[in-house]
């Protein structure tokens, strides 16, 4: 089920929108889901950071079709915004974990042009 | 195909920034973009895009904070904000919307959703620009009217206030400081005899055109009254006027009326008004002051009716006249004034002096809201007010005046009938400046020997008959069938001027194809100012420096002298 990692149906819609920049589209999220995730980590203990970061992958991974992505970065977002901040540090790992499956699955997108 | 925009996009996100822009860019807009909400400000300041995409979250400066800096920059132009958003928690949208949002687009985009909303956002944005438009050009259209009608005010007092509306003290009225604009008219005016006219108009329609119409009826008052001319001249003039400036579907419903303290008479013409009053003092009588025509500016000059009927006043005794506004003021549950209550506050009245008050008070406490067209007008016949000075402007050097010359007149049956020479012979005798200090004299004396030659010498009407009031009535009566029926008779007007040593000398003679009277008789009775005949003599005699009957009552001779300025 490759789908919930990388949804095809989303990249026939953004291939389309995109046109000549679908490419550099690939590239831009490759290459800030790289930073986001780092700053996860980095972030590891700041429930407040780790809400605003999740906040913004969740939007670009959702726009990119990485639903799975998407929906942990969701769930990150929303645990660190609760009063009982549960284990973070075990959704970014999951998060983390996640971005390694979806990676070559875009780079490999990103080769057939 | 919808206007091309300028779109604001404010997001932090690289990959959602690229997405959009080109999504947006797609669509046919040009964009603009910034990785945060300071940015989002200073983008916005600087070129001024006409909508915005703000992603809420966002670092340095958050979507709430830039859109409100946004909306305070835009201020009264629609900028529309379209939130861009995952955010699903309601307070997090109320939010959005206090912070001045106008819509949202929630992530993951969808671009017909996106193509839907920036053209409803660029709809609305075009509405507004519209309204603000037309609210900016319909002030200054208000402006521009206010304008024209404060000229059009300023003007227009310096036309109707030439007259003693406000300086006379015989005149009492009450009329809304709009009364221009909204079409009624009230002018009074001394004649050179020193009668006064009155005029009370109501013009169709309100505003500027019922203003306009009331210039040149002013101008035709003041001008003919001060020449001298009598209400039946004026108003065929007015009549005359009025039809051909004024459009089918406007008129001037008016009451004329000539208020005599020498001859104790007011003289009326009433065209399409509500019944004015004559309020006899002594007997509490009134006598109503009836429509009898159409309005002025209705009939063309040929069928136009210039009939007046002529009522006896004593001293004290009160013309009231008033507008239909009076009548149908309305109290708070629509329900009229009316002729009723009027007649009642005349009947309920005990002191004539507070007669007019009375109306007032019952007019204000009757009324649930005011009405801008209410126009009321007393006027008293109080003693003391002959002779008023001419309001004529003389703009001659004095140093062409003619000195020495005669000419005469003879007035035949068809002329006498509809014509009135007076004001032309006034006219001529002002070129003479020494005669200019004494015009009233000399017109109230031409007017009465005027009038004696032509109703008791050509018409052969008795002076007697007007002893009494229905004697009165009558009196006119048969002068009007009189005058009709007219067919031969004369009446001269010999004018001779003379230099003198000191100044000059008018001699003025007028002669009658009447019987003649006794003139002995005539002059041995007594000086009784109070009857209503035989008055005239009287005045002559006093006015003019010498009179002398010839020719068995048919030729009566004055003089007037003068003495030149050094």
């Amino acid at each position: 089920m490759t789908q919930i990692h990388m949804d095809p149906e989303v990249l026939v819609g953004l291939r389309e929108v995109m046109e000549g920049e679908y490419p550099l589209l690939l590239d831009t999220f490759l290459d800030d889901s790289q930073k986001r995730v780092e700053a996860l980590r980095k972030a590891r203990d700041d429930a407040k950071a780790l809400g605003r970061i999740a906040h913004s992958f969740k939007g670009s991974s959702g726009n990119l079709g990485a639903v799975r992505l998407a929906r942990l970065c969701q769930r990150l977002e929303a645990e660190s915004a609760k009063a009982q901040v549960t284990d973070l540090g075990k959704l970014v790992d999951q998060i983390d974990h996640e971005f390694a499956l979806v990676k070559p699955l875009y780079e490999s997108e990103r080769q057939r042009f | 195909m919808p206007e091309t925009l300028t779109v604001l996009i404010a997001e932090d996100s690289a990959t959602d920034l690229l997405l959009l822009s080109t999504i947006v860019r797609r669509q046919g807009h040009h964009v603009l973009t910034a990785s945060n909400g300071a940015e989002a400000v200073q983008v916005f300041a600087r070129d001024r895009p006409q909508l915005v995409l703000m992603d809420a979250l966002m670092p340095v400066m958050d979507g709430f904070e830039a859109a409100r800096q946004i909306k305070q920059l835009a201020g009264e132009a629609l900028v529309p904000i379209i939130f861009l958003t995952s955010l699903r928690e309601s307070e997090a949208l109320a939010r959005c919307l206090d912070a001045g949002g106008d819509d949202f687009l929630a992530k993951p985009y969808n671009q017909v959703i996106l193509a839907a909303k920036i053209n409803a956002m660029d709809r609305l944005r075009r509405l507004q620009a519209t309204v603000l438009e037309q609210r900016d050009l319909i002030a200054r259209h208000h402006d521009y009217l206010l304008h024209e009608q404060r000229v059009a005010k300023a003007v227009f007092d310096k036309v109707a206030h030439s007259g003693c509306i406000n300086a006379a003290p015989n005149i009492r009225y009450l009329q809304s400081p709009y009364a221009l604009f909204n079409g009624d008219l009230l002018l009074a005016a001394y004649t050179p005899s020193g009668d006064m006219h009155v005029l009370l108009g109501d013009f169709t329609g309100h505003g500027l055109p019922a203003a306009v119409g009331a210039m040149p009826l002013a101008e035709v008052f003041y001008g003919m009254t001060a020449k001298g001319y009598g209400l039946a001249q004026t108003l065929r003039e007015m009549n005359a006027k009025l039809k051909r400036i004024l459009p089918v579907d406007m008129f001037c419903c008016a009451t004329l009326l000539c208020l005599s303290v020498q001859r104790r008479v007011v003289e009326v013409w009433n065209g399409g008004m509500p019944d004015g009053y004559v309020h006899e003092v002594a007997t509490g009588r009134r006598t109503p002051l009836v429509s009898r025509h159409l309005p002025l500016g209705v009939l063309a000059p040929e069928v136009f009716d210039d009939g007046t009927e002529v009522w006896p006043m004593a001293l004290g005794d009160r013309v009231f006249l008033l507008s239909d506004g009076v009548i149908d003021t309305a109290d708070a549950s629509e329900q009229l004034f009316g002729v009723e209550r009027l007649l009642e506050v005349f009947a309920a009245n005990r002191e004539p002096e507070r007669l007019f008050e009375e109306i007032e008070q019952v007019l204000a406490g009757f009324r649930g809201q005011v009405r801008d067209d209410v126009s009321l007008v007393e006027i008293s016949l109080l003693p003391g007010q002959v002779l008023h000075s001419s309001t004529m402007q003389y703009t001659d050097s004095g140093q062409s005046c003619p000195l020495d010359w005669s000419v005469s007149f003879e007035f035949r049956a068809e002329t006498l009938k509809r014509y009135n020479p007076l004001p032309y012979l006034l006219q001529l005798l002002l070129e003479i400046h020494g005669l200019r200090g004494q015009s009233g004299a000399l017109y109230s004396v031409m007017a009465e020997l005027y009038s004696n030659a032509l109703e008791h010498g050509v018409l052969g009407l008795d002076s007697q008959l007007k002893r009494d009031v229905q004697g009165f009535a009558r009196y006119y009566r048969l002068r009007s069938e009189r005058l009709d029926q007219l067919n031969s008779g004369y009446v001269r007007i010999h004018v001779d001027v003379l230099p003198t040593e000191v100044g000059g000398r008018l001699s003025l003679r007028i002669e009658d194809s009447g019987p003649g009277f006794d003139v002995e008789a005539m002059l041995a009775r007594p000086l009784d100012i109070d009857r209503l005949s035989g008055r005239g003599l009287n005045l002559v005699r006093q006015l003019s420096s010498d009179v002398r009957w010839t020719d068995g009552g048919r030729s009566v001779c004055v003089e007037f002298c003068w003495v030149a300025l050094a």
